[in-house]
């Protein structure tokens, strides 16, 4: 079904690919409301996120949430043109939800649906912010299970990898420091509010950025070095007898981080003629991240667009965005036995799409 | 018009029932693995087979298993979300209450036990009788359950009985007097929901797990990491997020 093109479709998208119920409903390019219904402390006694208590909030929360977002919004489920559900990846458990209420949502108001990428989601959220992405953009997404460098010539069907984390995520360096400092969760605020009061005094590491390096993981991440060697350079000052300064530490491992990935995104866009980087995930909003990648966009020419720190993390408005996008460009719709797929690839921006017979090159 | 579902056995059961509970249509797939890809799809023919829109469905029913949780779930969540999308009711009915329906509407006498797969070398069991003028209206009543049990750890005097579902197939040495259907029939369940509804009795569409989360923190990192291939915040844990098992 390939749904009459509107500039304004109304949208409703549904995310449910962790720990977070994320309802959002757009209007075109306006966000209308973003709701969300959070299990993370459910979690907390466990010590990380239980896929099995996720899927249980989802069922209990998606009803609620949904009734919640369209009274916020002053829509009833009945105007919507359109629905748009995280497909992949995630916790599989978690996503089925999502996805069995999308479907039942297309079934019994008769309109499309869309089962999108959850980290093509997380790049079109910033349309609601900042207006139509410039195409191609370099989306740089950092959070606690992420670390992703995308070229995006279309949100909507086509992004390339150029590269990722090849061990720890971002976010999850900054929660195992925090660990090492004795900062409380979540590690990521913490080091950034620690490190406002601290110097750059500790020439820490910087993974993947030297050599060979370059040439084999020219857009690749790795943070685990860097978590070692902030680990064992505490424990010496420590065993030294020397008090440590947590604000300094703090500050020094967030400049190394903050460091190779502003100047890994800004080397994509240079060597992709790209003129925009956007940055999403829960790392976009740390401070000392959003100063470096200002200033050297800044330098290099390139339009620096990172959304408020609400939509940078699992939302429902950016799965909503997609879909509202999806429906602008008069892409098709998914079909109704789309799948929940866990480690749905990046670059397959849709899921549940017609397989694609290519007549002209048969094998 | 009744929209009937359970996915909590090893069918994907859709039917479509009037008020009276005349059987419009009726969808039945075993493939106890592809819920989420069937259902919709079933619920979208059933329709169409009953020359019906959505508009025309005026309450919907869902079987409250017990079952495999993540099917289970896939199963409420879409009566719940569908009712809400139409602003009918939704009414749940416990899966084996629909077994022992079937069974005693196909003439069963006497007592039933209702054995569903559990897994975990487990089955999800409940004792039924005949119960002729019965306040609910229905020719049979629960004596016992939901449980989980393992099927030999049943008591001798249950495990004798006509046995229904899954269960004696699975465990044929505990369980020897196989007898009845092996999974729900949505439309044997649309007929419980409604005899319930006429008597204004609440049906209350909480899932049966009957068991708790299963959080062994034992999944290590790299095995969750292609699991979940991104998370939301610098703030989650990042200890290795707990292992749980599905069912
Ligand atoms: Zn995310």
């Amino acid at each position: 079904m390939t749904p009459p093109t509107t500039s304004t479709p109304l949208v409703l998208g549904i995310e449910t690919s962790c720990d977070e119920t994320g309802i959002g409903i757009v209007c075109g390019e306006e966000l209308l409301v973003d709701a969300i219904a959070s299990s993370v402390e459910e979690h907390a006694r466990f010590g990380g996120v239980v896929p099995e208590v996720a899927s249980r909030a989802h069922l209990e929360a998606m009803v609620p949430t949904l009734e919640r977002a369209c009274a916020q919004a002053g829509v009833r489920l009945q105007d919507l043109d359109g629905i748009s559900v995280t497909s992949g990846p995630g916790l599989a458990g978690a996503l089925m939800v999502g996805v069995a209420s999308a479907k039942a949502l297309s079934v019994a108001l008769g309109i499309p649906l869309y089962g999108v990428n959850h980290l093509a989601s997380h790049v079109a959220v910033d349309i609601v912010e900042h207006g139509p992405l410039p195409e191609p953009t370099l989306a740089m997404l950092v959070s606690g299970g992420h670390s992703s460098l995308l070229l995006v010539p279309d949100v909507t069907h086509d992004i390339r990898s150029l590269g990722s984390t090849i061990d720890d995520a971002a976010g999850e360096a900054f929660d195992k420091v925090a660990r090492v400092l004795g900062l409380p969760f979540p590690g990521g605020p913490h080091v950034d509010r620690a490190a406002r009061d601290g110097q750059v005094v500790i020439d820490f590491p910087r993974g993947l950025t030297t050599g060979r390096d370059m040439q084999r993981h020219r857009f690749d991440f790795s943070f685990s070095g860097l978590k070692t060697a902030v680990s064992r350079w505490v424990e010496h000052q420590r065993a030294d007898g020397v008090a440590i300064s947590v604000p300094d530490v703090a500050a020094s491992f967030q400049e190394a981080v903050v460091d190779v990935l502003t100047r890994k995104a800004v080397l994509a866009c240079t060597e992709h003629d790209v003129a925009a980087l956007q940055v999403g995930g829960g790392v976009a909003a740390n401070s000392r991240l959003r100063a470096m990648a200002q200033e050297r966009c800044d330098a290099a020419g390139i339009e620096l667009r990172i959304p408020r720190p609400g939509l940078c993390t699992d939302n429902g408005a950016m799965v909503a965005s997609l879909g509202a996008q999806m429906m602008i460009k008069g892409r098709p719709a998914s079909d109704l036995s789309l799948p929940a797929d866990s480690s749905m690839p990046v670059t397959d921006v849709q899921s549940g799409l017609p397989v694609h017979v290519d007549h002209d090159h048969a094998h | 018009m009744l929209l009937a579902l359970d996915t909590s056995t090893s069918a994907v059961a859709v039917a479509l029932l009037d008020l009276d509970g005349g059987l419009l249509a009726q969808e039945h797939v075993v493939d106890p693995r592809g819920t989420t890809e069937l259902l919709a799809p079933l619920v979208q023919r059933g329709l169409a087979v009953a020359g019906a829109t959505p508009a025309d469905v005026e309450l919907v029913a869902v079987g409250t298993g017990p079952g495999p949780f993540t099917s289970l779930r896939v199963g409420i969540v879409t009566a719940r979300t569908f009712a809400l999308a139409r602003s009918v009711p939704v009414l749940g009915v416990p899966s084996h209450d629909a077994i022992a329906h079937e069974w005693y509407l196909a003439g069963g006498r006497g007592p039933l036990l209702v054995a569903t797969d559990a897994r975990r070398k487990e089955v999800y069991a409940s004792v039924y009788a005949q119960a002729a003028g019965d306040e609910s209206a229905l020719p049979w009543q629960l004596t016992r359950g939901p449980i989980v049990s393992r099927a030999v750890d049943l008591p001798e005097g249950e495990r004798v009985l006509p046995t229904a579902g899954r269960g004696p197939s699975l465990y044929p040495e505990a369980l020897a007097n196989a007898d009845g259907p092996l999974d729900v029939s949505a439309a044997a369940l649309g007929g419980v929901a409604l005899a319930r509804h006429r008597l204004g009795l609440d049906q209350p569409t909480d899932p049966l797990y009957l068991r708790r989360p299963d959080a062994t923190p034992s999944v290590p990192r790299s095995a969750i990491g292609a699991q979940r291939q991104d998370e939301q915040t610098p703030g989650t844990p990042s200890a290795g997020p707990a292992g749980a098992t599905q069912q």
